[in-house]
């Protein structure tokens, strides 16, 4: 998990007793790395053994009923069932591109409104003042019954589920693109304006550059988000999408369905994180590096 | 707006009070006059809080004074007054940006293109002596490196005015000596007027034609003295040693030190000592 704050500590290698030379060194902390890597692996494949193992075995000795709690090998076969055989609404691939689709327009929907307003009233001290209820009104409405409002209003196309997404993830880069703006370093921003910046030019060299490093922090947590709107909207009303399919499974009293199609988002997600993490790394890469290697890992 | 192409400050009884959180109005500079001739440099010390950097910030144009009048060339300041550079007393690079393209700023904000800019920027840089660091950022600087880029990219725009806030407060003395030398050397080929704030009395009569000494806070001119020392200076660590130098640091110390000490009985309420601070 990457943080918004910046660091200025450099990392230090560990195990430098003195008398060793250099290259001892080296050689002797890059085998605490790799041991501290291997052992790390073995407990993190130790804990999905004892869970999904003791999962399964409750399951097969009865302890637990596997009707409503679903099974790891249940799971698996549907999983390979859905893939090969797809649903009643065409086929797996189609339904998980439909939702990947609803959630990247939605997600970019709102990351794109949510930085330019953030910036826009980060700026202006009238608009900030101007806007602030109404904001934080609309914030307040739960979002599920914006959900329904959107199905009623724009009906079971793609249209809801994309506008769900983006008001999800547009208040959390608002806030964030909107506290960063107002966090630019005042030394910094006097000196752009005494080296004859525009208006125009101190938002491009210095405010939005600034502010970046919020708004990326929050397009971690906004790209989760604009996949919860996608599915809740195809859960309210939908002809196509995985909300849809995991929506079909729980009224068929099918728990593996269920737990198999949340496989699938679980690891859609973790493959936009992963992809947000290369932006950021590359946006970002003039930042100092983190405290410790391993604070960077998770 | 106000234009330095006759790089003249003329500081008319400013006083500036500020709000303080509590409601209370807070006066942090008095009444403070003095002028700056073109291309005369001018020092400013005084005990740390007397309202230094708030004089510095209302001649840039980047604040107003509550009473008084600014002029730069003749001309009320409002606004970011033209041809004005200032060295900052924090840091103020932009972190994201290179070496090379902090020092580029200033002639891109005055609308050079890209390349041309960049090629000023190399020039400037091989000045400050930084030719192979164009690619790093801030933070893989030393303080005395960050420095010389933060001086690079304020004479860059080729000011009228130059006005730097303890610019070398942060550095050894042995680097400070080297970058007094450096802002020497510069300011010698293109002389703009220079006022330059500084806690170090010996660093304020190496450098400076005229010494302003400011009163404990509500800080007020207490006195100027013009520094007779002939031109080129040479360099800063020999003068040092040279009589009308020791005799010119004697007469400001003994009025600067009344007012050090008031200062610091105030905010330390601690025993006074006695000495030279620098
Ligand atoms: N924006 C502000 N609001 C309220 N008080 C302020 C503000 N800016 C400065 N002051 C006060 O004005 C006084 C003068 O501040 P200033 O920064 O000009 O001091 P200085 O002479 O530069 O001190 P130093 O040598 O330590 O940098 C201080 O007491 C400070 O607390
Ligand atoms: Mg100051």
């Amino acid at each position: 998990m990457s943080t918004a704050s910046p660091s200025t500590a450099t990392a230090s290698v560990d195990g430098v007793a003195a008398g060793q030379t250099p290259s001892d060194a080296a050689k002797s902390a890059r085998r605490a790395a790799l041991n501290r890597k291997l052992s790390v692996w073995g407990a993190r494949i130790g804990l999905a053994v004892v869970i999904i193992g003791g999962w399964q075995a409750f399951t097969t000795w009865g302890i637990v009923d596997p009707f409503f709690f679903g099974q790891p090998s249940g799971i698996w076969s549907r999983l390979i069932d859905l893939f090969q055989n797809g649903t009643e609404f065409g086929s797996f691939y189609e339904n998980i591109w439909v939702t990947i689709e609803e959630a990247l327009l939605g997600f970019a929907v709102g990351a794109v409104s949510g930085v330019i307003l953030g910036v826009l009233l980060g700026q202006s001290r009238f608009l900030a003042d101007v806007l602030g209820p109404y904001i934080k009104i609309v914030n307040a409405i739960p979002r599920i019954v914006l959900g329904a409002i959107f199905v009623v209003a724009f009906g079971i196309g793609a249209t809801p589920k994309i506008l769900l997404a983006a008001v999800l993830v547009f208040f959390v880069v608002f806030f964030n693109a909107f506290q960063g703006v107002r966090e630019v370093d005042r030394n910094i921003l006097a000196n752009a304006k005494v080296l004859g910046a525009s208006q125009l030019q101190i938002v491009r060299h210095v405010v939005v550059p600034s502010a970046l490093t919020w708004i990326i922090a929050s397009l971690h947590t906004a790209f989760g988000f604009a996949i919860v709107g996608a599915l809740v909207g195809e859960v309210l009303g939908a002809q196509q999408g995985l909300g849809l399919v995991i929506k079909t499974a729980q009224n068929n009293f099918d728990p593996n369905g269920v737990f198999a199609t949340m496989l699938v988002i679980a690891v859609l997600v973790l493959v936009a994180e992963s992809l947000i993490s290369r932006l950021e790394r590359r946006l970002l890469s003039w930042r100092p590096p983190a405290p410790s290697e391993a604070a960077n890992s998770i | 707006m106000a234009d330095a192409n006759n790089g003249r400050i003329e500081i008319e009884g400013v006083t500036k009070r500020f709000l303080t959180p509590g409601g209370e109005v807070f006066t942090a500079i008095k009444d403070v006059s003095f002028t700056v001739e073109p291309g005369q440099f001018c020092a400013v010390v005084g005990p740390t809080g007397c309202g230094k950097s708030t004089t510095l910030g209302m001649v840039s144009g980047l604040d107003r004074p509550s009473e008084g009048t600014v002029k730069v060339g003749g001309k009320v300041v409002d606004g970011i007054t033209d041809g004005v550079s200032f060295m900052f007393q924090a840091d103020a690079l932009l972190p994201w940006k290179t070496v090379l393209a902090n020092v580029a700023l200033g002639p891109i904000f005055k609308g050079a293109s890209k390349a041309e800019a960049q090629a000023r920027a190399r020039d400037w840089l091989r000045r400050v002596g930084l030719t192979g660091f164009e690619d790093r950022y801030p933070h893989q600087l030393s303080g005395g490196m960050r420095k010389r880029v933060a001086m690079a990219a304020a004479l860059i725009n080729e000011p009228k005015i130059l006005m730097m806030d303890e610019p070398f407060g942060a550095l050894d003395v042995q680097t400070k000596a080297i970058m007094s030398n450096e802002l020497l050397g510069l300011w010698e080929q293109s002389r703009p007027a220079v006022l330059f704030i500084t806690h170090d009395l010996d660093e304020a009569v190496a450098l400076a034609d005229k010494v302003v000494v400011m009163t404990s806070s509500p800080g007020t001119v207490k006195a100027v003295y013009d520094i007779d020392l002939p031109r080129p200076r040479g360099s800063v660590q020999e003068i040092r040693f040279e009589p009308r130098f020791l005799e010119l640091q004697h007469q400001i110390w003994d009025t600067l030190r009344e007012e050090v000490e008031r200062a610091y009985a105030r905010t330390a309420g601690g025993p006074v000592t006695e000495g030279k601070a620098a």
